[in-house]
């Protein structure tokens, strides 16, 4: 009896734990994106909020109309300003990626195999960039990027230029400012799996005679996979979406979908539009945000 | 170690550090132009300190930031304790990718779909009445607790649990158990989920900028629109402020973490 009513507080108490964070994300997280679809159902209007309700009442026939307008996303479709957004953002992400990785998989392997004493240190320096503010951190790189800027400067004083260089608001820039903001992402995962890996491997391989190159392709690199894959994704997605970074130092050069949405909702106010532009991108990101998912819940089991 | 990882190491941190010392440095250039040297001054901390509007901006960030970084703490380590301690259960997936998603969702995605949800719900509920303050605080409670997760679970994870056994068989029950030995063992865990959460908060543009209603300018908003149209020697000093907080601030932790880790 006691067991049982053990048991049954038990559960209890289970769902004091559970629902609090389940409910949070369920309500903020996962409804918002109802409603997002919703009004990309919808059409702009000059009103507060500036979009037609879906669902009208017809007082002859006394029933509530549901109009869905697909129209904005025929607008998507015809306006090719959405499409090369939408496929310039992915290769920005991609290419960011593969720089992000081709950068960062050194650096964490630098520290997964530096004394132990010293890794915490290293990994201290990775993550503070990290933690002070990013808007900040873009920021400098345009008083480093301009015409006048720190760069200009010293390869004007050094006589190897002559005439400043072009940096700031182009495309140069903007892989720039992603690659910057976004590498110590790539480098913690990374690090996480490499520091895992058993040494004695890796002395196998030495002994029976693997020069360094073929033990890291055929030992270091494959083990370390799921690190790859995991810094991939927490850099790819959150860039196909950015936003800062395009603002501040791309100019015209780089068209990016995520500062399409601001522009469609701040400056042209059409909130209809900017809900089917997330939509999409949403849709697009769908097959990447599972990968990563499946990703983490096998790290956690 | 092989030499090319070293070098590759340093290089990559030069990276990373450069544009804050550059930054840092010219805060303290009296000249008005940015780039060029005027010779050395803190006439733009003082500046700073005048500005009713930074002032003001700043005051509503730090707000947004202790209710924000409180709330994911303590809904983190609730998600967390979930992840580690209760097996599998039936939904575990869709908690897992539920409480995970928002590391990943692109922010204008994420501020978006809030505002929608804010407006539909002031709509047929009449709440909220107003954007601000509230609002953007959900907002963030909402993606910082995503990485108050990555910070707390890990740590849970690989704590002791012959300790929580010890003070389950002495009769304490779950919660006691919990808040007397569980809490404790993992608060350094939870000092650095919440200065990373409250710094997500702090730091963040794009969402507030959607959950946002008037009156309510956050100090990236203030920042954001200070240096979209010029340069403002002023933001530099103010980021070397915000810098200089965050290392005394993560020093200490760090500190505390260490010391947690020797006893």
């Amino acid at each position: 009896m006691t067991a049982l009513l053990r048991k049954s507080r038990d559960r209890l108490g289970r769902g004091f734990v559970l629902l609090p964070p389940f409910l949070w994300m369920f309500l903020f997280f996962l409804v918002p994106f109802l409603f997002v679809l919703k009004i990309s159902f919808s059409e702009a209007i000059i009103a507060s909020p500036p979009f037609a309700p879906l669902f009208e009442y017809d007082p002859d026939e006394g029933v509530v109309r549901a109009v869905l307008r697909f129209f904005n996303y025929g607008y998507l479709i015809d306006d090719d300003l959405y499409l090369r957004a939408y496929l310039n953002s992915l290769k920005v992400a991609a290419v960011s990626t593969v720089i992000c990785l081709l950068i960062g998989y050194p650096m964490a392997l630098a520290i997964a195999r530096s004394p132990k004493a010293r890794q915490p240190l290293l990994l201290v320096l990775i993550m503070l960039p990290f933690w002070t503010s990013l808007l900040i951190r873009v920021y400098a790189w345009i008083g480093i990027l301009r015409q006048d800027g720190v760069v200009n400067n010293i390869l004007m004083g050094l006589g190897v230029i002559d005439e400043p260089l072009v940096l700031l608001q182009t495309v140069f820039a903007t892989y720039v400012g992603i690659v910057y903001a976004y590498l110590p992402f790539m480098i913690l995962p990374l690090y996480a799996v490499l520091e895992k890996q058993d040494t004695s491997l890796l002395e196998a391989a030495r002994d029976l005679g693997a020069r360094p190159i073929v033990t890291f392709m055929s030992v270091t690199l494959p083990l370390s996979t799921t690190g790859i894959i995991a810094g991939s994704m927490l850099v790819f997605i959150p860039v196909v979406g950015e936003f800062v970074i395009p603002a501040l130092l791309s100019g015209n050069s780089t068209l990016m979908i995520g500062k399409v949405l601001w522009t469609e909702f701040f400056s042209n106010r059409d909130w209809p539009v900017a809900s089917a532009v997330a939509i999409v991108m949403l849709v697009v990101l769908l097959i990447p945000i599972m990968i990563f998912q499946n990703q983490q819940s096998k790290e956690r089991n | 170690m092989p030499r090319f990882l070293k070098i590759s190491l340093w290089i990559g941190m030069a990276f990373l550090y450069v544009p804050i010392f550059v930054l840092i440095i010219y805060s303290f250039n009296s000249s008005r132009r940015g780039s060029v040297w005027g010779g050395f001054s803190t006439h733009w901390y003082g500046e700073l300190f005048r500005d009713e509007k930074i002032l003001q901006a700043a005051w509503i960030s730090l707000k947004i930031g202790v209710y924000s970084a409180t709330g994911a703490t303590v809904l983190g380590v609730l998600a967390s304790v979930v992840l580690v301690r209760f097996g599998a259960f039936k939904g575990r997936r869709l908690f897992s990718s539920l409480v995970s998603a928002p590391l990943v969702m692109p922010e204008v995605i994420t501020g978006i779909s809030l505002l929608l949800l804010f407006i539909s719900a002031e709509q047929f509920l009449g709440w909220p009445a107003q954007r601000g303050i509230l609002t953007i605080t959900i907002a963030h409670i909402t993606f910082c607790t995503a990485f108050v997760i990555v910070v707390v679970q890990p740590r849970l994870a690989d704590m002791d649990s012959s300790l929580e056994e010890a003070s389950r068989d002495l009769g304490a029950g779950p919660a006691t158990t919990f808040c007397l030995v569980t809490l404790p063992i993992i608060a350094p865990a939870l000092m650095s989920a919440w200065l990373l959460a409250f710094i997500l908060s702090f730091d963040d543009l794009v969402i507030a900028s959607f959950t946002s209603g008037p009156g309510a300018t956050t100090l990236p908003m203030l920042i954001f629109s200070k240096i979209k149209i010029a340069v403002s020697p002023d933001v530099n000093a103010l980021a070397t402020l915000i810098i200089l907080t965050v290392g005394i601030a993560l020093t200490l932790v760090m500190l505390g973490l260490r010391k947690g880790r020797k006893q």
